[in-house]
């Protein structure tokens, strides 16, 4: 259902974190719409308040005061006795509220195939696109006894089992068998013992009637179209609407407040809005992006508990989301360290720190995950830990956003002796056209510097880049908003929400530093011209504001390339942003750090004060 | 805003708890409502389902799935023992030669026999599992079949972070002062079975030599993150625990480092030193916050079971807080302003502060995210 400019001039849009419930306005002012005002509270979903409800009226009540002192006007009033007061009339009210959700943990899914690199991992796509941390992966052929199989399934408890295996007219055998797996191990809802654990099969149509013999009595069964009906095709979108439709029947429903919660989401005529998964409304945007202009983005959400990760590669489009479900900045922050580990975060840091005082305050942001960095050597701590905790969730993104495996593909002469296989990678960052951040550390770093350089460092984009940040982290929202309009969610998320940082220009290929590296002549839209020859190992940031275009000569030296032609000469436009153009000649594959100790030091402070990363009192 | 939201962990003298004891599973009640009961005594009890064994029993028998009907020997829900035997063909030429006998590999009960797979589940007998009360207390509800609700009058502390599960026993204190580090050469064989009270920090090889001593659980200010992974042989990644079997368990009040007990928790456990305690480590900050817990059951009578519902609590002038964070981490102040505009701070961030007042009387001004309030 969509609504016009007469009916939605204002909207309340919630999202509920793990730790925090933000809350945006969005009105009609002037005939656009326009995020106006944020407030943001505690996330209730857990003891004592046990009601999610009670942190979404938190934030709206900090909104409408910060509204009450914008509009200079006292009356102003979203909400009454506790609840949304819908449709809007003059100063009382609003028109729609609309929400989405990862409080509690969000969706948890457990998935299973036949061959884990095919139907497996067709069917952990599905429930990652749908939004959903994938607990376990569990397949005839990864190796596990059948015991340990039935154990794990008894252990996890997920709030729902999506089965696939088999394409159309292939194995029953093998199908039948994992049914039997999940029989034995008659696995419980993660909430609530009152409901039969809602179980997805979406493999062989053939063996749907063995299926439903096998598992009928045990668990709550829906069918849906296979996911994988032939080895060469993907049909993901049947079982993604119906992990969508059970979250809300079954899932959200035994969340504590959700109920509420549900029937408070709805639009002018109090037709309900469902609420939303928050990944899989972000993912709906970075689709979004893509397939309007027509470009290749990676997108990246680091929250406090997961990071997610999102790419659109190729000219179909191909849609790829992973979430990393235990690297974060506040409750999984510990496990960043523990997959990094020590030596990897004090790379990235300026200046010598006890080894034990970082490990107790990494531990104690985790048992006080709303905690935020006061002074500025924290900052640069956890900002060193976005990196790395940035840098991994991409790399297991890498391995996963792959062609799909099992094809025969036919080969030409020129190809018989590369290693690519079916199945490899499709995350090109030398074809990447942008690179967008979300999530608290990048999306409210004090300076957007710091934002460009955690992105460039963690990312290591390669030839021309343009960079960009979620303002205030409301992708979410317009996800989930353009359920109920296109417009709102589209005016907002180009005026507000998406935040054009610049261009990186990052030349591909090995040097010495010192060595000459990037000639670079920039004509900028004043008339200024920045000319140099950059040597290897150095970063240059020439300011170039948002909306403008630089007219740019850049030409390598060495074997550095700077696109995927391997061009070592270009006359390109570069776009400008709210910090500018750098220019990276660090180099990349492999990208290195001085590995002197005293050197590396030096370099890192040179290059956070070329991009103005922090005060200059830290980096003397 | 004249107040504000804010997390809190609860130190009170005197608070009504209710404490739901529930089973995993559905299984037998063993108490009564109004039944006085004791921390150690079983209130409840249940029998788990045992493993499951997938077994292929047609490739065992060399036969078909569908050929297996045949010669099963079993149905679904049959006792067995290694002695009962599963399946026999009939051999060569159905003459008993070469005949192929399978027994079962386990003592249970046969759970599924699937003629698609040729596959039978066969399950171990039940595991008995006992919930006991954990606190001292009356029986004021009882869940058919799911467990009991047990209420108390409890001085009640809820500490940051904990390993180990829940056990009971008498408070002693060691450390004299709030920020005392606790050296070995205090425990001894004095401390078997009790629950020991540290100052600020407790070093890895003290609480090695009180797990010697049989020593039950250890309160302490502070521990060290690399102390706890020698305990533990792994690093903890994410703050979910309790499960940890390491000879005792350990509450921590304020946080990692050598960090100062707050004054109001340290004079708690000194004044309630000598009297049984029920304690546990269990922590998730996700999904669920749970906390680790320090119960000290006083007297009381049934009609002052009256608890009081929750609530969040607030900031406001005048309330009581801790540093949760750097600067000042582990002080203790009291909030003397809540301006509303955003503020910078050292690392520029902007952010809702507060003002609050040292007992010196300087003044300090704070992120509210850095805070949190001392209930009571």
């Amino acid at each position: 259902m969509q609504y016009d400019e007469k009916r939605l001039t204002r909207i309340v849009a919630t999202d509920c974190g793990s730790t925090t419930t933000k809350a945006i306005l969005i009105e009609y002012v002037d005939g656009e719409y326009r995020q106006t005002i944020r407030g943001e509270a505690p996330t209730t979903v857990e003891a004592p308040l046990n009601d999610v409800t009670k942190g979404v009226i938190n934030a709206t009540q900090e909104m409408e005061e910060l509204a009450r002192l914008k509009y200079n006007n006292p009356k102003l009033k979203f909400m009454e006795n506790g609840e949304f007061i819908i449709p809007r009339n003059g100063d009382i009210g609003i028109d729609a509220y609309v929400s989405t959700s990862s409080a509690g943990g969000g969706l948890q899914m457990m998935v299973t195939g036949v061959v884990a690199a095919m139907t497996g991992e067709s069917a952990e796509r599905a429930a990652l696109g749908a939004g959903a941390i994938v607990m376990d992966l569990i397949s005839s052929n990864d190796k596990r006894m059948n015991h340990e199989k039935i154990e794990r399934i008894r252990q996890l408890r997920p709030d729902m089992i999506l089965m696939a295996g088999g394409e159309d007219g292939g194995t029953i055998k093998h199908v039948v068998e994992m049914a039997e797996l999940v029989s034995g191990a008659d696995p419980k809802p993660r909430l609530g013992s009152a409901y039969k654990l809602p179980v997805i099969f979406a493999g062989n149509k053939e063996a749907i009637g063995d299926i439903k013999n096998t598992l009928g009595d045990k668990v709550n069964l829906i069918i849906a179209e296979n996911l994988r009906p032939k080895l060469e095709a993907e049909n993901l979108g049947p079982a993604r609407d119906k992990i969508h439709d059970i979250f809300m029947e079954h899932v959200m429903q035994q969340a504590p407040g959700y109920n509420k919660l549900m029937a408070w989401t709805q639009g002018p005529d109090h037709q309900q809005v469902p609420i939303m998964p928050t990944p899989a409304a972000v993912g709906n945007i970075m689709q979004t992006i893509a397939k309007n202009d027509k470009i290749e983005v990676v997108g990246v959400d680091i929250g406090g508990a997961t990071t997610d990760v999102f790419s659109v590669f190729t000219e179909e489009y191909i849609f790829n989301r992973t979430v990393s479900a235990n690297l974060g900045m506040s409750y999984s922050i510990s496990n960043v360290l523990a997959s990094s580990g020590l030596k990897n975060i004090m790379r990235w840091v300026p200046f010598d720190i006890d080894e034990s005082e970082l490990r107790n305050m990494i531990k104690n942001k985790m048992i006080r995950p709303t905690t935020i960095p006061s002074l500025l050597e924290e900052l640069v701590l956890e900002q060193a830990i976005a990196k790395e905790a940035l840098r991994l969730a991409f790399e297991q993104h890498k391995t996963f956003a792959s062609g799909l495996k099992g094809m025969q593909r036919q080969r030409d002469i020129s190809e018989a002796f590369s290693q690519s296989t079916s199945g490899a990678s499709i995350v090109n960052l030398m074809t990447l056209d942008l690179l967008v951040g979300s999530g608290g550390v990048l999306s409210h770093a004090p300076r957007r510097y710091q934002t460009v350089m955690m992105l460039i460092d963690a990312f290591l984009p390669e030839g021309i880049t343009r960079l960009a940040v979620d303002s205030i982290f409301m992708m979410p929202h317009l996800g989930v908003l353009s359920e109920i309009s296109v417009k709102a969610a589209t005016e907002v998320f180009r005026k507000d929400c998406m935040l054009y940082l610049g261009t990186c220009v990052a030349p591909v290929g090995k040097g010495k530093y010192g060595k000459p590296a990037l000639y670079a002549k920039l004509q900028l839209p004043d008339g200024s011209v920045f000319e140099e020859d950059i040597p290897f190992g150095e970063v240059r940031l020439i300011p170039c504001a948002a909306g403008e275009v630089a007219k740019a000569t850049l030409k390598t030296s060495g074997g550095l390339i700077l696109d995927a032609t391997k061009a070592k000469e270009l006359t390109v436009d570069l776009h400008g942003g709210i910090v500018g153009i750098v220019l990276d000649t660090r180099g990349r594959r492999p990208f290195a750090l001085p590995t002197e100790n005293s050197e590396r030091i030096k370099y890192l402070k040179k290059w956070m004060r070329e991009l103005k990363a922090y005060p200059e009192d830290i980096l003397v | 805003m004249g107040q504000a939201y804010s997390a809190g962990l609860t130190v009170t003298e005197s608070i009504i708890l209710r404490k739901e004891r529930i089973m995993p599973l559905k299984g037998k009640v063993l108490v009564t409502k109004g039944t006085k009961v004791k921390g150690e005594d079983v209130v409840a009890e249940t029998l788990l389902p045992g493993k499951v064994l997938p077994f292929n029993l047609a490739n065992k028998l060399g036969v078909t799935p569908s050929q297996l009907e045949k010669y099963i020997k079993i149905k679904i829900g049959d006792q067995i023992t290694p002695k009962t035997v599963l399946a026999e063909n009939a051999g060569l030429f159905g003459l008993g030669i070469f005949k192929s006998v399978v027994y079962s590999p386990i003592e249970g009960e046969v759970e599924n026999i699937s003629a698609v797979t040729g596959q039978v589940l066969l399950r171990e007998p039940r595991i008995p599992v006992q919930v006991k009360a954990f606190i001292d207390g009356i029986v004021t509800e009882v869940i058919p079949e799911e467990g009991v609700v047990i209420e108390n009058k409890s001085a009640y502390i809820q500490g940051i972070f904990g390993i180990g599960d829940e056990t009971t026993g008498e408070l002693k204190m060691l450390a004299t002062t709030p920020d005392d580090e606790l050296d070995a050469g205090k425990i001894d064989d004095s401390c078997r079975d009790k629950i020991i009270v540290a100052g600020s920090f407790i070093p890895y090889h003290v609480i090695d030599i009180a797990i010697k001593h049989g020593v039950k659980a250890i309160i302490t200010g502070g521990i060290d993150d690399q102390d706890i992974k020698k305990l533990l042989g792994y690093d903890i990644g994410v703050a979910i625990t309790g499960h940890e079997r390491i000879g005792l368990s350990i509450i921590c009040t304020e946080g990692f480092g050598k960090i100062t007990m707050a004054k109001k928790t340290f004079d708690l456990l000194k004044k309630f030193d000598g009297k049984k305690a029920s304690v546990h480590g269990h922590t998730q900050i996700r999904a669920g916050v749970i906390r680790p817990e320090i119960i000290i059951p006083l007297d009381f009578k049934e009609d002052e079971l009256i608890s009081v519902k929750a609530t969040m609590p607030v900031l406001e002038i005048g309330t009581l807080i801790r540093i949760i964070r750097n600067p000042h981490f582990g002080s203790i102040a009291k909030v003397t302003g809540l301006p509303e505009e955003l503020t910078k701070v050292e690392s520029e961030t902007l952010v809702r502060i507060l003002e609050a007042e040292f007992e010196d009387g300087t003044r300090v001004l704070l992120p509210r995210a850095n805070v949190e309030v001392i209930e009571s």
